[in-house]
């Protein structure tokens, strides 16, 4: 057998035998879909609520006494005109507000009343909450007036982020912290253990070109990064039926890119670090947190500091995501997506350049 | 490629990590076909001299000389001639015994079979465990499969890193057998070994203590009569007492006048005496022993002039390194 294939063989057997890690590794995209999916959406307390009352009647007056009895929402405020919203929802005084138009009592005698609830689209998952608290205190207190008042109708409008659906929002975040894992963690952890072992020094030693034995080191960790984001596409769509609008081919040569990158990142820090604990210490702090935090996964970009969003224009994390937003939910494909794709495979030629020069023949 | 096996010229090596010298200006020559030993305690430098004639580690100062190639410039095709074998455990544990030859054997250019003659004596005793995992494998089973690993390419010069370090004392013998038969096979062998004791199996031995060699490398028996002080083993008891009271003993023994040195060798003391080697100076150092012990009260007191080992020698010019 071929050196290169015997590689990449050695390799295919080493994560195979570990089941415990590749049942992990296996388990993890439907595991954080279905978290993120099911379980941080929910439980949302002191959901924070600006009511803009146009109407001041006895029953617009009456529904903000009831908003102000709900035990999970907190009012912070009244006010006459819609203009406060704006400003409420950007210094987070509020994340959601509840609009009564002028002659909210006279329509709502008449049973063509209609309230507007505004959500801060920038936290979707929170928003989502916040919005459906709201409705509920709205159609519980119009149910309470019984005879009088047949319907209540809740028009929802997001700001910022109109149209989506949280945990639309998140799983493009999510495809990007999966792949990170795999490939750039379980990547240097794999070249780190042969330093730590002290087969490197052998493979060093041997005529295997390092260029050839990073990359047969590497490719059964990009098959398996694959297979990662194949299985959180296929849950968030079949569980959460999270839309593919746009070019799902698109949204699969990004991630290749993506992983490029991620794998060369994980060579490179494997090249700067003597042992697995520092590997992976390496990887969890330079490269997961930057995916968590300053991609625009967990906190919005456009909330960010002035100063850090230049930052978060180098995290690859930050394109990828950008990408498979547009993919999954704006319906665009290969021209839509042309400048992240051009800047995810810049990146991942870039990073691939940069980690084959760490690669050194000695130690 | 030529036939005759390769020989080793080392000239002037060093190696420095930051403050630390870990090699200092180490020459030595190993000739075609020998069994050459690098002798010396932990943290002596011998994996660092291993490291830079394996080509991983370059040289401060100095040059080497491996089969005719440079150990810089020809780094390349030196590395196809040389087996190495780390000081760590240097094998795949998730791997059985036979897919980690298969594979050290695929990653050299060559297969099992081309490299079966060479590691034959070693593999057959192995083999029947070819199907379990390395990492279930005793440490003397561990060793003899790094050492087919190294082999399984037909290395023309054998670095074996401590290859008995961690090893119970019959699967260290067992070893040493093994590599006794490489020899003869005409594979030159460079070994490094913490246990003075193993230094006999070569054909020729370094002692290298700090970074340097304690004096010039020669043969096991050659270094150890080379010994330049008298030398005599002590064995006495306390009255009444059961056993010898060591810490007594050794006590006495280094107030003796005339005793340059005094340690524990088994269950004799090994005295050194401050004049220089002899038969007569070996007997009046005895002389001078036994009557001190006598009148300090000590009783069954021993004491006899032995033949010098590599340890002693070590100790001496580990604590006197100018001679």
């Amino acid at each position: 057998m071929s050196a290169f294939r015997s590689l990449v063989v050695k390799e295919t057997r080493h994560i195979l035998r570990d089941r415990q890690t590749l049942g992990v590794l296996l388990a993890l995209p439907v595991v954080m879909v279905l978290l993120f999916g099911f379980a941080i959406r929910t439980d949302v307390q002191d959901v924070r609520v600006l009511v803009v009352d146009a109407a001041r009647d006895g029953q617009s007056l009456d529904l903000t006494r009831a908003v102000a009895a709900t035990p999970a929402l907190r009012l912070v405020g009244v006010d006459g005109a819609p203009a406060a919203i704006e400003p409420a929802l950007r210094t987070g005084r509020a994340s959601v507000a509840l609009v009564l138009p002028a002659a909210f009592g006279a329509s709502f005698a008449r049973g063509t009343a209609e309230v507007l609830v505004v959500t801060d689209g920038t936290t979707p998952n929170y928003a989502a909450a916040a919005e459906g608290y709201v409705r509920q205190v709205v159609q519980t207190w119009a149910a309470q007036q019984g005879a009088r008042a047949p319907t209540v109708r809740v028009a929802t409008r997001m700001r910022f982020n109109p149209e989506m659906k949280s945990e639309a929002l998140f799983v493009p975040g999510l495809l990007a912290y999966v792949l990170t894992l795999v490939s750039a963690l379980m990547t240097a952890l794999s070249i780190s253990r042969e330093k730590e072992s002290g087969t490197m020094e052998v493979l060093l030693v041997s005529p295997l070109r390092p260029g050839a034995m990073v990359v047969g080191k590497v490719a059964p960790y990009l098959v398996l990064a694959f297979v990662n984001a194949l299985t959180a596409l296929a849950v968030a769509r079949f569980v959460f039926h999270v839309p593919m609008r746009g070019s799902l081919a698109a949204l699969l040569v990004a991630t290749l890119a993506y992983m490029l990158g991620s794998l060369a990142l994980g060579v490179l820090i494997s090249s700067k670090t003597p042992d697995q604990r520092t590997a992976m210490m390496g990887t969890l702090l330079g490269l997961l947190l930057p995916t968590l935090a300053l991609s625009g996964f967990v906190f919005p970009i456009s909330s960010m500091p002035a100063w850090i969003r230049p930052v978060t224009q180098i995290v690859p994390a930050t394109w990828y995501i950008l990408a498979a937003r547009g993919a999954m939910l704006k319906g665009l494909g290969f021209t839509g997506l042309a400048k992240e794709l051009i800047v995810l495979f810049a990146m991942a030629a870039l990073l691939l350049v940069a980690a084959s020069r760490s690669l050194k023949d000695r130690l | 490629m030529p036939n005759a096996p390769a020989s080793v010229a080392v000239r002037g090596l060093s190696k420095r990590f930051g403050s630390v010298e870990a090699l200092a200006d180490v020459s030595f020559d190993v000739a075609p076909g020998e069994l050459f030993g690098i002798v010396g305690p932990d943290g002596a430098g011998k994996s660092t001299l291993f490291r830079l004639l394996a080509t991983l580690l370059l040289p401060d100062a100095g040059t080497a000389t491996l089969d005719g190639l440079d150990l810089v410039r020809d780094y390349r095709a030196l590395r196809l001639r040389l087996g190495y074998m780390p000081g760590r455990f240097s094998l795949y544990p998730d791997l059985t015994v036979a897919e980690n030859l298969a594979f050290f054997a695929d990653v050299f250019g060559t297969t099992v079979a081309e490299g079966r003659a060479i590691v034959e004596p070693i593999y057959a005793q192995i083999e029947p465990f070819a199907h379990r995992r390395a990492g279930a494998l005793s440490g003397g089973m561990k060793q003899k499969l790094a050492l087919s690993c190294a082999l399984v390419h037909r290395p023309r010069l054998l670095l074996l890193d401590e290859p008995t370090t961690g090893v119970d004392a019959v699967s260290r013998a067992e070893f040493w057998d093994v590599l006794a038969t490489l020899r003869d096979s005409g594979i030159t062998t460079l070994v490094s070994t913490p246990y003075m004791d193993e230094a006999a199996r070569c054909d020729r031995i370094a002692l290298v203590q700090d970074g340097r060699l304690l004096g010039p490398p020669d043969t096991p028996d050659a270094v150890a009569r080379a010994f330049p002080a008298p030398l005599v083993e002590v064995r006495a008891q306390r009255p009444g007492a059961a056993t010898m009271d060591r810490v007594a003993l050794l006590a006495a023994l280094r107030h003796t006048p005339g005793v340059a040195r005094a340690e524990i060798f088994g269950d004799w003391m090994h005295v050194t005496g401050a004049g220089s080697s002899g038969p007569s100076a070996d007997e009046h150092l005895a002389a001078t022993v036994r009557d001190a012990l006598v009148a300090a009260g000590f009783a069954d007191v021993d004491v006899r002039p032995v033949a010098p080992s590599v340890e002693d020698v070590f100790l001496h010019r580990m604590a006197r390194p100018d001679v």
